[in-house]
């Protein structure tokens, strides 16, 4: 990771604990530990993980703090989770939301 | 039991009856929970956040191991301070705790039930009520979103959140990001994605900023104020930054996310003026136009609120920052935006009048400390108030929508069916174009559009009548299988309210996020 102006560099991470691979849509990224799901995609340079109800348009995170339920994910199988405020674990499945959400759900 | 600190919550936090319960572990909330433990009361401080801090000190989680967490930070030993105090007392932080509703039970003595589910989203989750003999709101403020076309696309984020999701996560939403909307919190955010690696093409404030110098004597009243300016003008000037006054992003381009932003040039109501639209190439876009009070746990009690000077409404407190309900205390951002210092100040105030109150002390308002206390508080209220009046959102941003712009992000109600609402069907205020067009009825429950609402429902030519003070029932969405699990045993001697108020915080439809 480049050491000088980037956020990690500029805070000085050295992280205690190992970077850890989770998957999007299949997809394997990496990241430093203690991050939101939301914060490992966008570190991975993915801004959309979601599909609108009507319209089927990409959304991310918005609000960042949990107020939008604009970054719902489907992570590890649950649909309707925040990713702003999930932390990703080693091996989290991340895929891409489409519409309400409950595909796969008896609702 | 009751009364003594320890009892209780060194086992079950959930036991003890609490002298005081904070809601919101920001500056004020810490600063206040910190006081009045250290003098002599139990004290629960509950937040939504694994860690403490608020949105202003939002920080790494520790396994980042960030050995210069304050590179991020204005005053961040004013932070430490505040931690160090948390620490070494033993105030019980229940962090995780999703406060959703607060209850009074009037007995012989008054006692509040603060009722949050943990782990929302994440694991574990369930209700649990936290009782106490006073509770201080410490809840701080939500960004005001005003739509524009193509502010859905993935990388337009919100200004505040982008800071929130750099402090605490170390990423950027893109390489190139321009900075938008009105307020001051734009040029932190725009110093802060600056040294954190992004590139900045503009800051682009639609105020104008002669607006400080026609209030001289507040600008000369809080010089530390004019510093931070300096400060963040410094930084801007360092990376590049340019600073567009009077200007809005009218449009952004892409299909699947952002490739640019159309700038305008606007009037001093916020009109875009036709023909001075340029191009800026960047692939995010940071935005945001101020900071509301979060005031709806408090609403929901009854507590009086005040106009503030940008025309959104704050809680009305006295000096000692009681609310108009007894029992009730609140400090920092839900009194009125102003900032990280005021938010520690007042907190101190509230945390030394509620110990005062629970230990029967006569006069905390002669207290040599309150006095010194409230002079500042006094002087930043007045710089506060003025920066709210200068970036008060101009009526004529309305002029930014065309009908296809969204206006609800969550229902996906474009323009043209609030306007058509209005014009064809007359509704005069936020809750008719609710019922009519679905916009605000979703997952946020118009916590991100009901500004833009209100500002259309009211009509050209005024901006009254004015939007009403945030009520929802509930203060955060809870899953029905977590309200299902609640003891229906328990006492509770609050009337039921929900019959009276149709819109419950669960959207329809979809019954929310379901887990
Ligand atoms: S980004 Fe807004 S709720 Fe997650």
């Amino acid at each position: 990771m480049a050491r000088d102006r980037s956020p990690a560099g500029l805070v000085g991470a050295t992280p205690q604990q190992p970077s850890f691979e989770i998957t999007f849509d299949g997809r394997p990224i990496t990241t430093l530990p203690g991050r939101s799901v939301a914060a490992v995609l966008w570190s991975a340079g993915i801004l959309a993980w979601r599909t609108t109800r009507r319209g089927g348009r990409p959304r991310g995170a918005f609000c960042g703090i949990g107020h939008c339920y604009d970054c719902l994910a489907t992570i590890n199988g649950r649909p309707n989770r925040r990713a702003c405020l999930v932390p990703a674990r080693p091996g989290d499945t991340i895929t891409t939301q489409e519409g309400h959400g409950h595909a796969g759900l008896a609702v | 039991m009751p009364g003594s600190p320890s009892d209780g919550a060194a086992g079950d936090p959930y036991a003890t009856v609490y002298d005081l319960a904070v809601i919101g572990a920001g500056c004020a909330g810490l600063a206040g929970a910190v006081t009045a433990s250290e003098r002599g009361l139990s004290v629960a401080l509950l937040d939504t956040a694994g860690r403490i801090g608020g949105q202003f000190y939002r920080h790494p989680d520790p396994a980042v191991g960030a050995v210069r967490p304050e590179a991020l930070h204005h005053d961040w030993s004013a932070f430490a301070g505040l931690r160090r105090r948390l620490e070494a007392g033993d105030v019980v932080h229940l962090a995780g705790h999703h406060v959703w509703t607060v209850e009074r039970q009037d007995g012989a003595e008054v006692r509040w039930t603060v009722h949050a589910v943990t782990g929302a989203d994440g694991d574990g989750e369930h209700p649990v009520r936290v009782q106490a003999r006073t509770v201080l709101l410490a809840t701080g403020a939500y960004e005001r979103q005003l739509p524009f076309p193509g502010w859905t696309l993935p990388g337009v984020v919100g200004a505040a959140g982008a800071q929130a999701m750099l402090k605490a996560g170390l990423v950027l939403p893109g390489r190139r990001v321009v900075v938008a909307g009105s307020g001051p919190l734009l040029l932190a955010v725009a110093g802060s994605l600056a040294s954190a690696g992004a590139r900045v093409p503009a800051v682009v404030e639609a105020a104008g900023y002669l607006g400080y110098a026609r209030r001289p004597a507040v600008l000369a009243a809080d010089p530390q104020k004019l510093a931070e300016a300096v400060v963040h003008g410094a930084a801007l000037l360092k990376h590049g930054v340019r600073l567009r006054t009077r200007s809005a992003v009218t449009q952004v381009h892409g299909t699947d996310r952002v490739e640019g932003v159309t700038v305008s040039r606007v009037d001093r109501d916020w009109r875009p003026v036709r023909g001075t639209g340029r191009r800026i190439a960047c692939d995010a876009l940071a935005v945001g136009h101020g900071l509301v009070p979060q005031t709806e746990l408090a609403t929901s009690l009854g507590c009086a609120t005040r106009r503030t000077e940008d025309g959104t409404h704050a809680l009305a407190l006295d000096a000692l920052q009681r609310t108009s309900v007894p029992g009730l205390w609140a400090a920092g951002e839900t009194g009125g935006i102003g900032g990280a210092q005021l938010a520690r100040v007042e907190g101190e105030i509230a945390g030394i009048a509620v110990a005062a109150q629970v230990r029967g002390e006569p006069g905390p308002a002669r207290d040599g400390r309150v006095r010194e206390l409230r002079r500042r508080r006094e002087r930043m209220r007045a710089f506060a108030d003025a920066m709210a009046a200068v970036h008060a959102p101009g009526k004529g941003w309305a002029e930014w929508l065309d009908d296809a712009t969204e206006v609800c992000r969550c229902e996906e109600v474009p323009a043209g069916a609030v306007r058509e609402a209005v014009d064809a069907y007359g509704a005069r205020d936020a809750r008719t174009v609710k019922l009519l067009t679905r916009a605000g009825m979703g997952w946020c429950q118009g916590r991100m559009c009901g500004a833009a609402v209100a500002r259309l429902a009211a009509g050209e030519a005024t901006l009254s009548p004015l939007p009403s003070p945030e009520r929802r029932p509930l203060a955060g969405p809870v899953p029905l299988d977590v309200l299902g699990a609640l003891d229906p045993g328990e006492p509770s001697a609050a009337p039921a309210r929900p019959a009276e108020q149709p819109d419950t915080d669960l959207p329809d439809g979809d019954a929310g996020p379901r887990h």
